[in-house]
C-alpha cells in the first residue's frame, strides 16, 4: 500500500532530534554510530491497514485449517492406484499428489502467517542489550568455596572410611554394566569373510534358470551370473551367502587370456569371477564383452577380466577373486574348491 | 590326319577352330558353374542374398570386407546371424557415421526389405541367430514380474532399473531402452551388440526375453505410469540430489532472506 492514503496526522514528524549520535572525527575514528533512527511501518501508524494485516494473517491460518482437513479428506476419499497428469510434473499418483500438496500449503500457510504476523504487527522497535563481565564477584567467589568446605567436613567422608569406599566401588564398578554391553558389537566374524559357500564339486548354477551350466551354454562374448548349487533364493540365509557367493562368468577365446593362472583356472576359456568389488563390495558386473573390461558403478574400479581380473582403474585395491572351474562327470561346470582369496573389500586381518 | 593337315591354310581354318574353342569352353562352363546357379535363382531366399550383396557391397564392404571378413576397421561379419544385421541397420547403428568410442544409434536409412536382404547375404556367410518372429519378442504369455527380476539380474547394471540407460568407461554408454522396439531388444540380449554382452538362448531363455521385454514395457513403456512424477531423468540419486540442493535449498534461501527483509517503511509523500 503507499503512503497516500494514511492520515496525515498519523504521520512520524521528521525524524531528527531521535538520532543524537556521535560522529568519526580524527580525535575518535572508531566513534559508536549508535543506532539508526526507528522508522515507522504502515500498521504502527495506520489502524486499517494494521487490521488488513491481521485479517491477512488470519486468512493464512485458516488456510492451513482447510488444508488440513483436505489432506484428512483426500486420505479417505482417493484410490491409492488413482494415477492423474499434471503439468509440468506430468503423469502422478493422484493420491500422492493430493497428500503432498495438501501438507504443503497446511505447513507453509502457518510459516507464512506467523512470518506476516512478525512482520507486520509485532514490535520492531531495535533494543540495545547491553553486555556486562561473566566473571563473579570476589565475595560470591569466596562465599562458595566455604560453603564447598563446610559441605565436605560434614558429609565426614574423611572419617567414616566404610562409606567413602564403598561409594568408590559402587562408581567404579557401574561403567561395567556399560562396557559389557558392547559385546552386542560381536561376535567377531572369525573366518566367514574368508569363505564362501563354494566347495569342491559344487556345481554352478545359472541365476537365471535355476539350471546348472554346461561348458557349450556359454558362448563368447556373453554374460552369465551363477550361484552355488544347493542355494535356493527362498533360504534364509540366501541373501547373506549370495553376497558372498555370487559369480560372474565369461567366456573369452584362450588366446585373448593374458594370466597365465587364469587361464589355468578356466576351462576352455571360460572364466569365474567373484561379482563382489573388491573396493567396498558393490555387486560389479558391468561387462564390456569387446574391451573385456568390468566397471564398479559405484566409485568406476575397472577390472580387466583377460588379465586375471587386474585393476586398471579406481579406488580397488585388489584383483577380482577367481574360482577354480572344472567339468563334472556328467558335463557340468563345477568348482573345484572355494575362492583362494576372501572375496569382497579388504578388511583388517586380511593380509 | 592328313585331311586335316593339308587344310590347315584354308582360309576357314582359323574360324572353324574359334567355333571349337568357343564350344568347348561353352560346354565346360554349361556342365560346372551354372548348374547350381540356374537352380538357385529358381528360390527367392537366393534373390534376397543377391540383392542383399549388392547392398553389402554398395554400403558395407568398405570397412567390413568385400567378403564380410572384417578389417582392422571393423569385425568380421560371419556368424554374426541375420538378427545382428536386423538390429545394427534397423536401429540405425550401422552404417556407422564414423569411428569413436561407441556407434550410436541414429536415422535409419534402409527400408526393412533392404535390411532383410542385407541379412539374408550375411546370414548365408555363417550361421548365426536369426531374426525373431513376433511371437518370441510379443507381449503373450509374458511374465512381468519374473521380467523384473530377470532384468535386475542381468540388465540394470548398465541400463538402469528402469532402462534408462547409464555411463560405461572412455566414453562408452548403455543406451536407454526407451522407445527401442521389442524386436531390437529381443536382438540385442540375442547377439550382444558393440561392448553389450550377448546372453544367448542356452543361459537366458526365449521365454526370459520375452519376460524382459514385457517387463520394460511396463517401466518404461508409452503407458507407464509415473506414481512420482517428475522422474529427473529417473538417473537416481545424483540429478534428484542436485534437483534438491539448487530448487529446494535455493527455495529455502529465499525464503529466508524475504523473512529477514527490511519491512516497508511509512513515508511522508
Amino acid at each position: 500500500m503507499s503512503s497516500q492514503d494514511i492520515p496525515e496526522e498519523n504521520l512520524p514528524a521528521e525524524q531528527d532530534a531521535h538520532g543524537a549520535v556521535s560522529v568519526a572525527d580524527e580525535h575518535d575514528p572508531f566513534a559508536d554510530p549508535g543506532l539508526p533512527p526507528h522508522e515507522h511501518r504502515v500498521q504502527d501508524i495506520d489502524e486499517r491497514a494494521a487490521k488488513r494485516s491481521e485479517r491477512v494473517v488470519a486468512f493464512l491460518f485458516t488456510v492451513s485449517m482447510l488444508a488440513t482437513v483436505a489432506f484428512i479428506a483426500s486420505y479417505v476419499a482417493i484410490p491409492h492406484d488413482k494415477a492423474i497428469f499434471v503439468f509440468p510434473i506430468g503423469h502422478i499418483n493422484a493420491l500422492n499428489f493430493a497428500l503432498g500438496l495438501t501438507l504443503g500449503v497446511a505447513l507453509f500457510t502457518i510459516g507464512a502467517g506467523a512470518v506476516h504476523w512478525a512482520r507486520t504487527l509485532m514490535s520492531d522497535v531495535e533494543i540495545a542489550d547491553e553486555r556486562h563481565a561473566i566473571e563473579a564477584p570476589p565475595e560470591v567467589k569466596a562465599k562458595v568455596l566455604a560453603d564447598f568446605k563446610q559441605g565436605a567436613k560434614e558429609s565426614a567422608l574423611g572419617r567414616r572410611k566404610l562409606i567413602r569406599n564403598t561409594m568408590f566401588g559402587a562408581l567404579a564398578l557401574f561403567p561395567l554394566s556399560g562396557v559389557m554391553l558392547l559385546r552386542d558389537l560381536g561376535p567377531l566374524p572369525g573366518t566367514k569373510l574368508r569363505h564362501t559357500l563354494w566347495s569342491k564339486g559344487k556345481l554352478l548354477v545359472n541365476m537365471n534358470t535355476n539350471l546348472p551350466l554346461r561348458p557349450s551354454d556359454v558362448a563368447v562374448g556373453s554374460l552369465t551370473f551363477a550361484k552355488p548349487e544347493g542355494l535356493e533364493e527362498t533360504d534364509e540365509e540366501f541373501q547373506t551367502e549370495i553376497a558372498k557367493s555370487a559369480l560372474m562368468i565369461v567366456r573369452l577365446q584362450p588366446d585373448n587370456i593374458k594370466d597365465k593362472r587364469e587361464l589355468e583356472w578356466a576351462h576352455e576359456g571360460i572364466v569365474a569371477f567373484s561379482k563382489i568389488c573388491t573396493h567396498v563390495g558393490c555387486p560389479i558386473s558391468l561387462y564390456e564383452q569387446q574391451t573385456h573390461h568390468v566397471l564398479c558403478p559405484c566409485h568406476q574400479s575397472t577390472f580387466d577380466l583377460s588379465d586375471g581380473a587386474r585393476v586398471i582403474f579406481g579406488p580397488a585395491g585388489h584383483a577380482l577373486p577367481q574360482l577354480r572351474i572344472g567339468v563334472s562327470d556328467e558335463g557340468y561346470l563345477q568348482a573345484l574348491g572355494d575362492f583362494e582369496e576372501p572375496v569382497g573389500p579388504a578388511f583388517w586381518e586380511r593380509g | 590326319m592328313k585331311k586335316l593337315s593339308t587344310r590347315r591354310r584354308h582360309p576357314l581354318a582359323a574360324v572353324v577352330v574359334l567355333l571349337l574353342a568357343l564350344a568347348a569352353t561353352g560346354g565346360l562352363y554349361a556342365a560346372f558353374a551354372p548348374a547350381s546357379k540356374a537352380q538357385a535363382d529358381e528360390s527367392a531366399q537366393s534373390l534376397a542374398i543377391d540383392e542383399g550383396k549388392k547392398l553389402y557391397a554398395v554400403g558395407c564392404a568398405s570397412c567390413h570386407g568385400t567378403g564380410g571378413q572384417g578389417s582392422s576397421d571393423a569385425p568380421s561379419l560371419v556368424g554374426v546371424g541375420s538378427a545382428a544385421v536386423d538390429f545394427q541397420v534397423g536401429t540405425g547403428r550401422m552404417p556407422a557415421q564414423q569411428p569413436g568410442a561407441q556407434i550410436p544409434a541414429k536415422k535409419v536409412i534402409y527400408s526393412q526389405a533392404e535390411i532383410d536382404q542385407l541379412a539374408a547375404y550375411i546370414a548365408s556367410l555363417g550361421a548365426g541367430p536369426v531374426i525373431p518372429t513376433k511371437n518370441e519378442y510379443g507381449p503373450e504369455g509374458s511374465d512381468i514380474a519374473k521380467g523384473g527380476e530377470l532384468f535386475r539380474t542381468n540388465c540394470a547394471q548398465c541400463h538402469n532399473f528402469t532402462g534408462k540407460g547409464g555411463a560405461l568407461t572412455h566414453g562408452k554408454f548403455a543406451p536407454s531402452l526407451e522407445g527401442v522396439a521389442p524386436k531390437h531388444i529381443y536382438e540385442a540380449m540375442q547377439t550382444g551388440p558393440q561392448n553389450m554382452p550377448s546372453f544367448p538362448d542356452t543361459t537366458l531363455s526365449s521365454k526370459n526375453k520375452k519376460d524382459i521385454i514385457a517387463y520394460l514395457n511396463a517401466v518404461n513403456g508409452d503407458n507407464t505410469e509415473s506414481p512420482g512424477g517428475l522422474e529427473l531423468g529417473g538417473l537416481g540419486p545424483v540429478s534428484e540430489g542436485l534437483f534438491a540442493w539448487i530448487f529446494g535449498l535455493g527455495a529455502l534461501i529465499a525464503v529466508a532472506v524475504w523473512v529477514a527483509a527490511r519491512t516497508a517503511k511509512a513515508k511522508k509523500s
